[in-house]
């Protein structure tokens, strides 16, 4: 490892430009002649669409147009879908309902677009909204998942009967039920996943231009995966074929999976922009972001475990009820069931495992991945039902851990994933050593003196990232494969561009990825640029998302490397006159190994682009391609320690201490990944403690602001005691396995199994907000420690 | 924001006759301008009082307090005088919103909104303040109606705010876990009124009708004024609001929880 290499912390090249308000955004892009866009919403659940007027709104100052869905629909733009195929268990595919992205004939959530108004600026657009009268027939709304799939339940899509899009099962069901007959003890729990609303820093926009020279469209847009986009605007959506379609995403301020999928806004902006002449821009209001971003989470689930006489498991039965809101977002298949159920042996040998997921329309946002996707409600699961069990069987909760642990690998899990490599034991013990486990009963009782309730709570979780193989992926139904693309450009003064199909949104790509290439051909980090997200620049990728930029993005740039090199190798070689062989790369030269004959790396670039002297046969230039297809997908794992004080006169909770001991195989940028770290547990502890979601029975969303709905701020958090274990991945050239979801999948068990440590009762459900820890404390005298 | 009028008049009788109809009366905007921005404002002029210079200011005079109604809360938060004569007040408007709000935000301008979950309102009813205006004196008991609701007529500006410092005074707030405003405030004072000892405690954050005095908890202070006294004693939930982040049962508990804080932080 050299100060800039592979293992270096080195500061982040791209928050120069961020940090003193010089990043682009799609807000900042301004095209000649660009107009603004606002969308009327229905601000009813579910109504039926009677008649849409939009006279007055046509002769409002400043207004270009005035667009409804029937113009969308008589243009043949299509709806929107999702692109992974889940089958019930019955065999029948899920039950996809039509999702205009401007609202027809009916609405389904608040938020549903339904007109669209192009004007000169953005408050003639927004006041022009206003005067477009849309009369509704208001239905009667459903926004939780039992009354959804209740008797009796209003009736969202015609496609879904009884509101139900599929009844999906992985595992096996009779030897799950064999194992419970053996079992000694059963423990039971209902569990809630609480809805999140993903709050990026930036809000979603849209820039479309479409030029009738060209017959081309550009779309600007806050997209994680502009390929993905482009692709499934062309082949779905019908606005254009690929090579008439560019997508753009520039510096994108925050995704965590709402910027994945594609929504109606940048659809109607370039279908708006042919149909008004002008280029169309939107921007969401925070407003809009709140109600018409993909949601996260929300399940509903009953799980049973049982344990011989010994303590070890013998079986797992899990019931879930995922939400998934109005419309079937893009992704939204896939987050409850592979990207769920396949974790549900968690880091635990678990003989027989049965899970059973309904996935439900509801009058409420589409719901869709949210950093962890699945993984966050598995491992909240599993690791509440394992501390729960340990109180229970009055043992300790690491050992119940340890006990189950799984000690040997590959070891293949009941529901489908094969675990690689790991070592919880090592992360377990790292971490009860940081929080000093020994000394809590002392500082318990320290804390009960000074009449404060002190919980300890533990999350052993594991998680399945580097997505991932694309022949797996296809075959448990994704439309899409995923692989990732690098192309590495040695330019002829022997600066590099790396173009890669990631998407850096807040990840700093442009650093970590710039420190493989130094480390690998021993190029000054300034000397290498990474480019991403445009469509027109990089050749097709698949983005950024589930932690697959390092494992999967950065080993398609290690393949590119590995061509470049030997090329590189081959020039020098040819250059001096020696065997290629014999060629090492260091300190900026190509050298000789073991003599001091060497060519700098810039004149061997040189060489390459004059073509003046090359080996026979070989072609000009230096430029590689790359696409990686990863083999497996990584499992990172770690464990993580909350030590809580909760005030029993007010329920407040203080979060005294946390500890994170993870396992991300090899890193490239520690001080990048501790950040990612940071984040994660951040937005976990945020669920955990803070962010509720509330609809009314409307469906009117209660928490649609800052006033209602609760960031986490810095003084909610403690200061972080990360440490990382690193057993490489050995599914990836690079021995990476991710670490961008980890804190937000592993922390929210450990904070509520700390606080129901404290507090003595179990009943307890996310938001766990002091008003609750409260009622929590009322309804039970606190069991004495 | 829909377009509007904006005027900066040099005085108050000028602000007062601007102030009619649909205009509203803009101080430190911390409440008008979002409404505006959101569009669930839509005045036809704001006028801009901020900057006349015979609002602003702190005056203490042996015990009488007097405070322009357009004096921001930092610079009540951090007047040696005033955190002489009552630093109750000055630790309150220290903890109002954040160190931009509290630069723009004024006293007047709160009070005059009357948001339920403001601070000042529950300073103002315990220590028994008067609302002085362009017109008249109104005694803090009367000035403050319900929810956002004042005595104030049409074209009635409010100049300062006075008030007698009591012996102690202590203010404890439970935030609201997302807006961070008072979800229970409660100011307690312990002062001579009409020659006589006597404790008032007024509460924000928590009633249906804004913010009210609290008389089982003066009941229990005027016998002792300590923590200690208040121990056992309970508030009715009756009247208290309820919404998703506090339900009336937990609000009554944080009334006295927060009452028990403000007498120790007095007493401190």
């Amino acid at each position: 490892m050299g100060i800039e290499g592979v293992g270096a912390r080195v500061a982040r090249k791209e928050d120069r430009r961020f940090i003193t308000g010089a990043g682009r955004y799609v807000d900042d892009m301004v095209v000649p002649g660009m107009k603004h866009a606002a969308f009327v919403r229905s601000p009813h659940a579910h109504a039926q669409i009677k008649k849409i007027d939009v006279k007055a709104a046509q002769s409002m100052p400043g207004v270009i147009g005035v667009l409804t869905g029937r113009e969308l629909k008589a243009d043949g733009i299509g709806n929107l879908i999702c692109g992974w195929m889940i089958h019930s268990k019955d065999g029948t595919p899920m039950k996809m309902g039509a999702w205009s992205p401007l609202a027809v004939d009916k609405v389904r959530y608040v938020g549903d677009a339904v007109v669209v108004v192009v004007a000169d600026t953005k408050a003639q657009a927004r006041d022009a909204a206003e005067a477009v009268e849309i009369t509704y027939k208001e239905l009667k709304a459903v926004t939780e998942v039992t009354g959804a799939i209740a008797r009796g339940a209003p009736q969202i899509h015609p496609e879904a009967e009884g509101n139900l899009i599929f009844d999906w099962e992985i595992g096996n069901a009779k030897e799950t039920a064999a194992a419970f007959k053996q079992a000694a003890h059963v423990v039971k729990m209902d569990v809630v996943n609480n809805r999140l609303v993903p709050n990026a820093m930036e809000p979603r926009a849209a820039l479309g231009h479409y030029d009738r020279a060209e017959d081309h469209y550009t779309c600007w847009t806050t997209s994680q995966n502009p390929h993905v986009a482009r692709l499934v605007m062309s082949a779905f959506y019908n606005i254009a074929p690929e090579n008439k379609l560019r997508v753009i995403a520039p510096d994108v301020g925050g995704g965590f999976g709402s910027k994945i999928y594609i929504y109606p806004e940048e659809i109607v902006c370039l279908w708006a922009s042919k149909k008004t002449g002008v280029p169309v821009k939107w921007v969401a209001d925070r407003t809009e972001s709140f109600l018409c971003d993909a949601h996260g989470r929300d399940h509903v689930t009953h799980a049973e475990m049982a344990f011989d006489k010994d303590h070890r498991i013998l079986g797992f039965k899990v019931d879930t009820l995922a939400n998934l809101g109005a419309y079937m977002s893009l992704f939204s298949s896939v987050t409850p069931t592979y990207l769920y159920a396949t974790l549900l042996s968690g880091q635990y040998d678990i003989p027989a495992i049965h899970g059973n997921v309904r996935a439900i329309y509801t009058n409420t946002a589409p719901v869709d991945a949210y950093r962890g996707a699945g993984r966050p409600e598995a491992a909240f699961l599993v690791e509440r039902m394992m501390e729960v069990a340990a109180r229970q069987f009055g043992v300790s909760p690491a050992e119940l851990r340890r006990k189950n642990f799984v000690t040997a690998f590959p070891h293949q899990t009941p529901v489908i994933m094969n675990y690689d490599a790991g070592d919880f034991a090592t992360s377990l013990d790292a971490a009860m050593k940081a929080a000093d486990y020994a000394g809590f009963e002392k500082r318990r009782q320290k804390a009960k003196k000074e009449g404060k309730l002190r919980g300890i709570g533990f999350s052993c979780y594991i998680e399945a990232c580097g997505l991932a193989p694309s022949a797996a992926v296809g075959s448990l139904g994704s439309g899409v494969g995923l692989w990732e693309s690098a192309e590495v450009r040695v330019n002829a003064v022997g600066t590099i561009e790396v173009l890669t199909g990631s998407h850096s949104h807040g990840q700093g790509h442009e650093t970590t990825f710039a420190q493989l290439v130094a480390e690998r051909l021993s190029v000054p980090l300034e000397s290498i640029s990474i480019v991403h997200g445009d469509t027109d620049k990089v050749q097709m990728g698949m983005g950024t998302y589930g932690s697959r930029s390092g494992a999967v993005g950065m080993s398609a740039i290690a393949k590119a490397l590995d061509k470049v090199e030997a090329k590189a190798k081959k020039i020098a070689a040819h250059l001096m006159e020696a065997d290629e062989a014999d060629i090492v790369i260091e300190n900026g030269t190509l050298k000789v190994a073991g003599t001091d004959k060497n060519v700098p790396w810039f004149q061997m670039a040189l060489a390459a682009y004059t073509a003046h002297n090359l080996p026979a046969g070989m072609e000009p230039g230096l430029k590689e391609t790359a696409f990686y297809d990863p083999a497996n997908f990584t499992f990172p794992a770690g464990c993580y320690i909350c030590e809580v004080e909760v005030d029993p006169e007010t329920g407040v909770t203080d979060i005294v201490q946390f500890v994170a001991a993870d396992d991300f195989g090899n890193i490239i940028n520690p001080m990048i990944v501790e950040g990612q770290v940071h984040g994660g547990i951040a937005q976990g502890i945020g669920q955990a403690l803070l962010e509720g979601t509330h609809y009314d029975g409307s469906g009117q969303l209660l928490t649609a602001s800052y006033m209602d709905y609760t960031m986490p701020r810095a003084d909610d958090l403690p200061s972080f005691k990360v440490s990382t274990s690193n057993t490489p991945s050995p599914s990836n050239p690079l021995g990476m396995k991710g670490c961008g979801e980890a804190g937000a999948i592993g922390s929210p068990p450990a904070v509520i199994n700390a606080i129901t440590d404290a507090i003595g009762t179990e009943d307890l459900t996310m938001p766990a907000t002091p008003q609750k820890v409260w009622a929590a404390l009322q309804a039970r005298k606190p069991r004495k420690h | 924001m829909y377009s509007v009028n904006y005027h900066r008049p040099a005085s108050v009788a000028e602000a007062a006759k601007l102030a009619r109809d649909d205009a509203k009366l803009l101080s430190g905007g911390m409440t008008l301008i979002p409404a505006m921005k959101t569009r669930l404002a839509a005045p036809s002029d704001v006028i801009d009082i901020s900057r006349i210079a015979a609002l602003k200011g702190i005056k203490v005079t042996g015990k009488a307090v007097t405070i322009g109604a357009a004096t921001t809360h930092a610079e009540v938060a951090t007047d040696d005088k005033l955190k002489k004569a009552c630093p109750a007040l000055a630790h309150l408007a220290s903890m109002i919103g954040d160190p931009a709000v509290r630069h723009k935000g004024t006293l007047g301008g709160s009070i005059a909104n009357n948001d339920p979950a403001a601070d000042y309102p529950a300073a103002m009813l315990a220590l028994g303040a008067t609302i002085v205006t362009n017109k008249r004196e109104i005694a803090a008991e009367t000035f403050f109606k319900g929810l956002f609701e004042t005595a104030l007529k049409d074209g009635e500006i409010i100049t300062a705010v006075t008030f007698t410092a009591p012996a102690k005074a202590g203010y404890a707030k439970f935030r609201n876990p997302a807006s961070r405003y008072a979800m229970v405030g409660v100011f307690v004072a312990r002062g001579k009124a009409n020659g006589k000892e006597e404790v008032r405690v007024g509460v924000t954050g928590a009633g249906d009708d804004g913010v009210f005095r609290s008389r089982p908890l003066e009941a229990a202070l005027a016998k002792s004024f300590d923590a200690a006294a208040l121990e056992g004693v309970t508030v009715p939930d009756k009247g208290l609001m309820s919404d998703m982040h506090a339900s009336p049962q937990y609000r009554a508990n944080l009334v006295v929880v927060m009452a028990k804080r403000a007498v120790a932080a007095a007493n401190a």
